[in-house]
């Protein structure tokens, strides 16, 4: 398919990728590229420069520290991710990573494509925001700033990744017993619903494909009938579409926050 | 640096170095098909699902119609054409022959890159790992049974013919 016409760029250099992303409008950044030429293939989003991450090794690459805190690049692969033994120390990181579509997606897909497209059916918007992942994002000028999972999913495809900005790491706190559950368009294709826990001092669960942004649930308890609770509670209103209805992704959402926090009790 | 539309990129496929000037909206499958003439990638949907368009950038599995041709540039690539030796085909085109894993062939392009690069990762894949490896290739053929066998056989594992 002939995309419409565009220009391209490959900075060599975090500083030089910021600065053609300040200087027009129409730039955007590209990542990985499994969503965004689609995308562009779909007229969805007629973008007028291209700012191509793929040589910027500082984006790339996953730290553990002594800690147990893992920093991860935003330009790493789903692949990367999952051959990582780093990553290993937080295991779902992989797993969930192994669910994305097909081996061909996985090689080229990016954890910071991933999160910034925020497309509500994406898996790791909410699995982030359930392991209480921190954001940075670098500016103009050398600035930098880091965020919550809670201040970054602003809205669907939207966050608080402004233009002229780009992503440049996650970092994710130790911690191991997580959980992830979805119903998906057939095996690990697009979720349908999706939920995401982790059991590391509180319960934190955060929900998929319901609102725009990842719901985020902090029952007081790890039972069942506490997690339920939780979901009800959050009086949510999920989109209806050719595969679910609002009513159905409601009661899905429930299902799903119990198998994570299941999963997560058993990652113990 | 300076952004522009058109770039001279250079590539390697299947040994062989091409340098071209490109339009940055095209994508790689029709760099590869329409400018370097090398037919045996296919176009099946277009958007990212089918896998008809698999190459081998760098050592690693790319759909080739969700990456533009300036992003492969300086990259080494394998497509379909470098499989075979002359007229003497690789141990996987052979089992795809001999277990009947094609019957319209649209799709066999992508699955034998699919299913190279899965050899290359695992040398003795069982049923389930080959049918993860070949996920991102859709057939409407075959129902994939035949398809799981040659690749077993292709990797030197006893199947039911």
């Amino acid at each position: 398919m002939l995309l419409r016409e565009v220009a391209y760029a490959r900075p060599a250099s975090l500083a030089e990728a910021l600065q053609l992303l300040a200087a027009d409008d129409g730039a955007r950044a590209l990542a990985g590229g499994q969503t965004l030429i689609n995308v562009m293939k779909a007229r969805a989003g007629s973008p007028d420069t291209l700012v191509d991450l793929s040589d910027l090794d500082d984006l790339k690459g996953i730290e553990l520290g002594s800690d147990g805190t893992l920093e991860i690049g935003a330009m790493t692969t789903y692949t990367e991710i999952m051959a990582s033994s780093e990553a290993r120390a937080r295991p779902i990181l992989g797993e969930v990573c192994a669910q994305i579509a097909d081996v061909q997606v996985r090689n080229r897909g990016t954890i910071g494509g991933n999160v910034c497209t925020n497309d509500p059916t994406n898996h790791l918007p909410p699995l982030l925001a359930a392991l209480g992942a921190q954001f940075t994002i670098a500016g103009g000028g050398g600035s930098e700033r880091t965020v919550s999972s809670d201040d970054f999913f602003l809205g669907v495809y939207l966050t608080a990744v402004n233009t002229g900005e780009l992503l440049t790491k996650i970092t994710i706190p130790a911690g191991r017993n997580d959980g992830f559950a979805a119903v998906t368009l057939g095996v690990e294709g697009t979720c349908i619903a999706s939920a995401a826990a982790s059991l590391n001092g509180s319960v934190r669960i955060a929900l998929g494909c319901v609102d725009a942004v990842p719901v985020v649930l902090t029952p007081a308890s790890d039972d069942a009938d506490a997690v339920k609770q939780a979901v009800r509670g959050a009086s949510m209103e999920p989109p209806s579409d050719v595969h679910a209805s609002s009513e159905y992704r409601r009661h899905l959402a429930e299902v799903l926050a119990v198998r994570a926090v299941d999963q997560a009790r058993g990652a113990a | 640096m300076s952004a522009t539309t058109e770039r001279s990129i250079t590539v390697t496929i299947n040994g062989t170095t091409y340098e071209r000037e490109v339009e940055a909206r095209k994508l790689l499958i029709h760099f590869v098909r329409d400018d370097l003439d090398l037919t045996g990638s296919h176009i099946g949907c277009d958007t990212g699902n089918c896998g008809a368009c698999s190459l081998i950038v760098d050592g690693t599995l790319v759909k080739s119609c969700m990456m533009l041709a300036v992003q492969a540039d300086g990259s080494t690539i394998e497509s379909v054409e470098g499989l075979a030796d002359g007229d003497e085909l690789d141990k996987l085109q052979q089992a795809f022959r001999e277990h009947h894993a094609l019957q319209c062939g649209y799709c066999t392009p992508g699955m034998l890159m699919s299913a190279t690069a899965l050899l290359r990762a695992n040398p003795s894949p069982s049923e389930g790992e080959i049918r993860k490896g070949i996920q991102g290739n859709i057939c409407r053929c075959t129902g994939y049974v035949n398809i799981v066998k040659a690749i077993q056989a292709a990797s030197g594992q006893a199947v039911e013919s």
